[in-house]
């Protein structure tokens, strides 16, 4: 929805439709499906459907007693430790397999195989070997955030023009300050668009990692709720989720606008 | 100083020849310009006097030394600037001397000097897509000229300037080249701009590349660009090398 918006956007098209704003019928068509939803909701009157007022009157709930605030803790504990640990290796490997062939072959295979599984798999594996508790989680949210990055990365490194690198390999650059100076900054938009991506699958590994291990976390608050048929709560958790997945991605869509200005030059007047 | 001896080179699989049996001498603190028709290899050569890139046959020497790789008194001015988009010209200017390790508090007066020389003073904090392709022509000049190499390749430095920065780029080039003499190779399309800077001009075959001529430009220096182009040697050198260049274009379509 957000990209085709985004492509009107890239296109000039800022012009109102039918004497509107693009926001103003985004809000409009968001208050229509709202309304139309609590309506619903109200009408039908049944245990197993809920409607907007009744979740936010149970997040405000789940918020005094403290209990929303405990599980998003640590569920962000456990995102933030997955996500940063595959940037911190996942960049670095990316390079490595973009700029040494060796070790391009060497890991190719490993990266194709474990991408290519559904992750969602090997959640009993991981559970098996290093039980429920935080490190299980943070793995499994490690593993379904590194591929993007390191894969993204790789291509970014092999997309930097090779002329730029012959102007580097001209003044007599290292090896190190070549990556400083032309591989990163060069790469930084493919980096940054597959951290976006990783956030949307980290945050699909963080849920499945809580529903199966079941001890804490926003997962853990779904299942219970779903288990005892609290729709009302049961939705507080999921809009925190959905939350967190539009602020994350839109700050990283806004930083790969900031980061590269080059790229967008044409659209510039 | 830069010796070029029966150099070869030939590109991809269809082995392409680029370069056939090139042969030219630089002396020490020489502008050698060299002229030919668009593709006969002169960038080709001049990649492989930086150490960019290996002849297949031949052997190129800068100071006596073998070049095989890229060196440090070694500088090259690129046909398509390759500036770094994402560095300021100031940055882009100072790119060549950070590399070589130099302290930003030292390398401030020779940018800033470099920048005042090819008139770009006040766009040090632009980014190359802010400006026209002759600016960013320049900043790569300047890069180029910052590190003062014993030996400038520069190809077609000028090739995106209109007719009068171009003249007043010439004159800041000479200028530097009388206080800091420099050994260069000149890669131009201009009769004009060749004859007014060489000490000689090597005239190129189309491709496969050889060299097909090397004339004498025989005019005193400090040269003045409005006096060298009234002068009798200066229109026979212009007549002589468009014939030559003539021949050689009209033979490539196949004449
Ligand atoms: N990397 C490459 N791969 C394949 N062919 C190449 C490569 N570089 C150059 N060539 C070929 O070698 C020939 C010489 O190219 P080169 O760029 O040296 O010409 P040039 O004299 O600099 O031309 P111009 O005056 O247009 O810049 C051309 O025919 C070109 O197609
Ligand atoms: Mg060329």
């Amino acid at each position: 929805m957000s990209a085709v918006a985004e492509q009107g956007r890239a296109a000039g098209r800022r012009e109102t439709v039918a004497g509107l704003p693009p926001a103003g019928i985004r809000f409009l068509s968001v208050m229509v499906g709202l309304v139309a939803w609590e309506a619903y909701g109200r009408a039908l009157h049944s245990v197993i459907f809920t409607y907007p007022s009744a979740v936010v009157r149970a997040g405000y709930e789940l918020i005094v007693s403290g209990e929303l605030q405990f599980y998003l803790k640590s569920s962000v504990i456990v995102l933030s430790l997955g996500l940063v640990l595959a940037i911190v290796l996942g960049i670095p490997l990316g390079i490595l397999m973009g700029r040494r062939a060796v070790i391009e072959h060497a890991v190719d295979p490993y990266v194709n195989a474990l991408y290519a599984t559904p992750l969602v798999a090997v959640i009993p594996v991981i559970v098996v070997w290093l039980g429920f508790q935080t490190k299980a989680k943070v793995v499994l949210v490690f593993l379904f955030c590194i591929f993007p990055i390191l894969i993204n990365t790789y291509q970014g490194v092999k997309n930097t023009d090779s002329r730029l690198v012959e102007v580097a390999r001209s003044f007599c650059s290292k090896e190190w300050r070549l990556w400083r100076d032309l591989i990163l900054p060069s790469s930084a938009p493919f980096i940054l668009a597959g951290i976006r991506l990783a956030i949307g699958r980290g945050l699909i590994g963080m849920v499945v990692a809580e529903f199966y291990t079941t001890i804490t976390g926003l997962g853990y608050m779904i299942v219970q709720y779903a288990n005892t048929f609290r729709m009302d709560r049961l939705f507080v958790p999921v809009v925190v989720l959905m939350i967190m997945g539009v602020v994350l991605t839109g700050v990283l869509r806004h930083l790969e606008r900031r980061i590269a200005p080059w790229l967008y030059v044409a659209r510039e007047e | 100083m830069v010796a070029i001896k029966q150099v070869s080179k030939s590109f991809g699989a269809s082995r392409t020849e680029a370069l056939q049996a090139c042969t030219l001498d630089v002396p020490a603190h020489e502008i050698l310009c060299v002229i030919g028709p668009s593709g006969c290899g002169k960038t080709t050569l001049l990649r492989i006097v930086d150490g960019l890139i290996r002849a297949d046959r031949g052997q190129v020497f800068v100071n006596q030394t073998e070049v095989t790789a890229p060196r440090p008194d070694v500088a090259m001015v690129f046909q398509h600037f390759g500036l770094l988009p994402w560095k300021t010209v100031y940055d882009n200017v100072a790119y060549g001397l950070r590399v070589q390790g130099r302290a930003d508090a030292d390398l401030a007066d020779a940018v800033s000097r470099y920048i005042d020389l090819i008139g770009l003073r006040g766009f040090e904090k632009n980014y190359p897509y802010q400006l026209s392709g002759g600016m960013q022509q320049r900043v790569g000049l300047a890069r180029a000229l910052a590190v003062n190499p014993e030996v400038l390749l520069m190809d077609e430095p000028f090739g995106s300037l209109d007719a009068q920065t171009r003249e007043l780029m010439q004159e800041e080039l000479l200028r530097v080249w009388r206080s800091q003499p420099k050994t260069m190779l000149f890669v131009t399309h201009s009769i004009d701009e060749a004859v007014i800077l060489g000490d000689r001009v090597a005239l190129m075959t189309r491709r496969p590349g050889r060299v097909k001529e090397i004339l004498e430009v025989g005019i005193a220096r400090p040269r003045d660009p409005e006096t060298v182009r009234r002068s009798t040697r200066y229109l026979e050198l212009r007549e002589h090398i468009w014939h030559q260049l003539k021949v050689e274009v009209v033979g490539g379509n196949g004449q």
